[in-house]
């Protein structure tokens, strides 16, 4: 035997001890059970497959845009009256354009102070500034400054989503940015069937505030409206507790303002830390500058009475505010290290100054899901033992070889799809992971048939040389040589094809493409490469002028 | 053994009943078509994921009563819902579509409306938890999806074109790319006529029966150009018949081997690969149908009006491959 065709089989066989390892892992058996469970563990499956809950959100940037205006027109007031200037108003004229600011009733002879306060760095980079004849003058958020905003905005929900799935123990969920829209996020949880479960925990995120307490708390709603004697202010409201605080006794009702002190997009920063006096878990919070003025004058004013911490419409903390506070605080409370660490992360990721809009969620059950894994499955395997089949009695001996190529080419696929899950969890969740779903069975069924094609392709090609009476090795030299040119031709339009298909594709349709494109990159190896190096191997043994059998 | 073997079949004789069949087949798709579109306002049924709105699937213990459903559907205040059996009959299995829905919040109304009547009715016979699969598709959603899909198709047609000028020459690639898009326009109408619906996995099946057609398309043109190469005095339509017999075998054999894999996609793969399954069907059969009956004699076609009108009658693959 030639040492080249050695090293070919030595490469073969490495590459198969590779993808059996993709596929399997280390198996903790080698009973059927724990093969099938090593293989649910290295193969990525897709939501379809699993079951679960998939959810498209589209992140409402107007909001952040209106947050950041309001905040604007707040320190205009101030920085005028700070520089003396005279003004009638600022405001924002039209609702429907958040991104426009304007400044009415400014005096003639300060116009140029007050556009060199406007055009001075803190509003230059992030407003143009217009007018200033007849006293009034405009604001428009430039729009590179409004992109930029739009995507931190919903970097930021991204985040605050992650968080609290997290918090909620799903395994393996997909939040990302969706590709198709503008501002939208693709939420996929893997075994998550009650969707108004998840909607209320993603929901709760949407917005993290503190409001002064009146009054509680009360066993229930009624006893609260009692407490009023049934007369409710309109600027107050009651809301109920939930989360750790409903923890042990149940939900229980405050009396609180409706107008909250801080707001999500007022804090800078929250951090868990340790009391060093007492021992006890806290979360240290930063604000903005202009929030911690305003939490100054609120919280020095209001010593000894409490504040809450309400998100999603609930109250989620109540303390008692011990002195004034400015821009940094503590919450304390009974709490543990993991709920301190939640919460802290509940007010970073509470900072998102924009709603959330469902514009699609599905789900699918689980039993479904494996009824379509079985269907699946059962067509991939009755269609390949009949493909198998005729192989060997079409092709005869050399049915053998296209079957073992056939064989290699499903490890292959597999084996890759098992080795970007290893390596993805190796890289500690990044790197791009390769699923398996419904339509990428579908995939795989189509790479089996392409399969087939190149091993037939070149079979006839190598029949035809026969006929046209070459001697076996030449015949099997020019038959992958012709073949070699088509087989290249297809396979290549197809990848271009499945390649678009990944670019534009989303969800099941892009695991449809993943499977084709890795299949047919497989099917190229093992049916020119592999198929080779067995039809090689097999002339090695053939006496002269003895002919292969196909 | 073997199935053929020094075949002798002149194609391009049968050029105008090539040019028939495909006639009455995509005439009879397009006037569906149109016919759809004047009625439901698209040429072809869209699934859920592109039209937007509210599709509840729900799996009962027994055997469901489609009119009891319908009644309790309606109590809880939701009309004109469509409710069918899906799938086989055993598996006990409903499909329940809301009407459209303009506002996405409607939708969300909508799917809890159906949970909650059916709980409130079937208690005992259906597990929200188990058996319900729920698709709400807010309509820009569904808007975005459907640009995206003809933007895939034709970008991939247009990818496939530039591979093959490169590979070939430019009439080859328009030749390929017409017979790609007789085969989607037949495939399409074949949808049409059997009032099936155009889903997500269906658009990614279109996709694979061009990538197939386009597959045997160019073994064909692939001999085309070696014979070009090896007899360059040969006429071309005897050339063109000649590589259409060579290839013939492959042809049949790898379609009808892929055919028995889709097959048996359309018979075990159940419902939800029903529509994908259905397109590939039809679109391998097309598809290999084409390469021979379409994409072959437009070759010729434009040779001989090349020749016609007093030019050099130059050979298609005058471009001189390395390969």
């Amino acid at each position: 035997m030639k040492k080249n065709l050695k090293n070919k089989i030595a490469l073969i066989f490495a590459v198969l001890l590779l993808c059996l390892y993709g596929i399997f892992g280390i198996p903790s058996g080698i009973s059927g059970h724990a093969l099938l469970s090593a293989i649910g563990n290295q193969i990525h499956l897709g939501l379809d497959l699993r079951g679960g809950a998939h959810l498209i959100l589209q992140v409402q940037v107007s909001d952040a845009v209106n947050a950041e205006t309001d905040n604007s027109v707040q320190t205009i007031q101030a920085d005028l009256k700070k520089a003396n200037l005279s003004f009638s108003q600022v405001y924002k004229p039209d609702p429907s354009k958040p991104d426009i600011i304007r400044i009415d009733g400014t005096s003639a002879t300060q116009s140029d102070a007050v556009s060199t306060l406007l055009e001075g760095s803190k509003y230059a980079n992030e407003y143009d500034l217009s007018g200033g004849s007849q006293n009034s003058w405009t604001l428009t958020m430039k729009p590179t400054y409004e992109n930029d905003l739009d995507r931190r905005t919903v970097e930021q929900a991204i985040e605050t989503i992650r968080d609290r799935v997290d918090a909620l123990g799903v395994s393996e969920p997909l939040i990302e940015e969706y590709s198709l829209g503008a501002n939208q996020i693709l939420v996929e949880l893997p075994g998550v069937s009650d969707l108004d479960q998840v909607k209320s925990i993603i929901k709760a995120t949407a917005r993290l505030e503190i409001h002064p307490v009146e009054g509680g708390p009360f066993q229930d709603e009624q006893s609260a409206l009692a407490s009023v004697s049934g007369a409710l202010p309109p600027d107050q409201e009651v809301l109920p507790t939930s989360g750790d605080l409903a923890g042990a006794n149940g939900v229980s009702y405050y009396i609180v303002d409706r107008t909250a002190v801080v707001a999500g997009s007022d804090f800078r920063s929250a951090v868990p830390s340790v009391n060093s006096n007492t021992g006890q878990q806290i979360v240290q919070f930063t604000l903005t500058d202009e929030a911690g003025d305003k939490f100054w004058d609120y919280t020095s004013a209001n010593v000894g009475k409490s504040m809450a911490v309400v998100m999603g419409g609930t109250v989620r903390s109540v303390a008692v505010i011990k002195s004034g506070i400015r821009d940094s605080g503590e919450i304390e409370g009974s709490f543990t290290q993991r709920e301190v660490t939640e919460l802290s992360k509940l007010l970073s990721s509470g900072a998102l100054p924009a709603s959330l809009n469902y514009i699609e969620a599905s789900t699918v059950g689980a039993t479904l899901g494996a009824d379509s894994i079985k269907e699946g499955v059962t067509a991939a395997i009755v269609g390949f033992a009949l493909v198998m089949i005729f192989m060997l009695v079409y092709y005869r001996g050399s049915g053998i070889n296209a079957d073992l190529a056939l064989v290699l080419n499903l490890i292959i696929l597999l084996g890759i799809m098992g080795l970007s899950t290893i390596m993805a969890r190796a890289s500690g969740g990044g790197g791009l992971t390769l699923t398996l779903t419904l339509p990428g069975i579908a995939g795989v069924i189509l790479t089996i048939g392409m399969g087939v094609d190149s091993n037939v392709l070149i079979f006839e090609r190598i029949r035809e040389e026969i006929r046209a009476g070459k001697a076996a090795s030449a015949a099997v030299d020019q038959g992958f040589a012709r073949a070699w040119v088509t087989i290249v031709d297809t396979h290549v339009t197809t990848i271009v094809s499945a390649a678009i298909l990944f670019m534009f594709g989303t969800g099941p349709v892009k695991g449809f493409a993943t499977t084709l494109t890795v299949g047919l990159l497989a099917n190229l190896f093992t049916a020119v490469f592999v198929s080779r190096v067995i039809f090689d191997a097999h002339l090695n043994h053939l006496k002269p002028g003895e002919m292969v059998s196909i | 053994m073997e199935f053929f073997r020094s075949v002798n079949v002149n194609w391009l004789g049968w050029k105008w009943y090539f040019l028939a069949f495909s006639l009455v087949f995509s005439v009879s798709g397009i006037i569906k078509m149109s016919w759809n579109w004047k009625h439901i306002g698209t040429p072809v049924p869209l699934s859920v994921d592109f039209r937007g709105g509210t599709e509840v699937q729900v799996q009962f213990a027994d055997r469901p009563d489609i009119e009891a459903i319908r009644k309790a559907i309606e109590a809880a205040g939701i009309k004109d819902a469509r409710i069918t059996t899906f799938g086989e009959p055993s598996s006990n299995e409903v499909l329940i579509s809301l009407p459209e829905e303009m506002n996405e919040n409607a939708l969300d109304v909508g799917r809890a409306t159906v949970v909650n009547a059916l709980e409130a009715h079937y208690n005992n016979h259906f597990d929200p938890a188990a058996g319900v699969q729920v698709h709400v598709v807010g309509p820009t959603v569904g808007e975005q999806l459907k640009k995206k899909a003809v933007q895939a198709t034709l970008f991939s047609l247009a990818g496939m074109l530039v591979y093959l000028w490169f590979r070939f020459q430019l009439i080859y690639g328009v030749a390929a790319v017409v017979a790609c898009f007789h085969d989607t326009l037949i495939t399409l109408g074949a949808f049409a006529l059997t009032g099936r619906e155009i889903s997500l996995t269906v658009i990614a099946a279109i996709l694979t029966l061009v990538g197939y057609s386009m597959n045997d398309t160019i073994v064909v043109f692939d001999r085309i150009r070696e014979n070009l190469r090896l007899s360059r005095r040969e006429p071309l339509p005897d050339l063109v018949n000649r590589s259409i017999n060579q290839t013939l075998s492959r042809t049949v054999l790898t379609s009808g081997l892929t055919f028995i894999t889709v097959l048996s996609l359309f018979v075990f793969g159940g419902q939800v690969l029903n529509g994908f399954s259905f397109a590939l069907v039809i679109g391998i059969l097309i598809g290999t149908y084409s390469s021979i009956a379409v994409a072959a004699p437009m070759l010729v076609a434009w040779q001989e009006f090349r020749a016609g009108k007093g030019r050099t009658a130059s050979l298609p693959a005058a471009r001189r491959s390395k390969a």
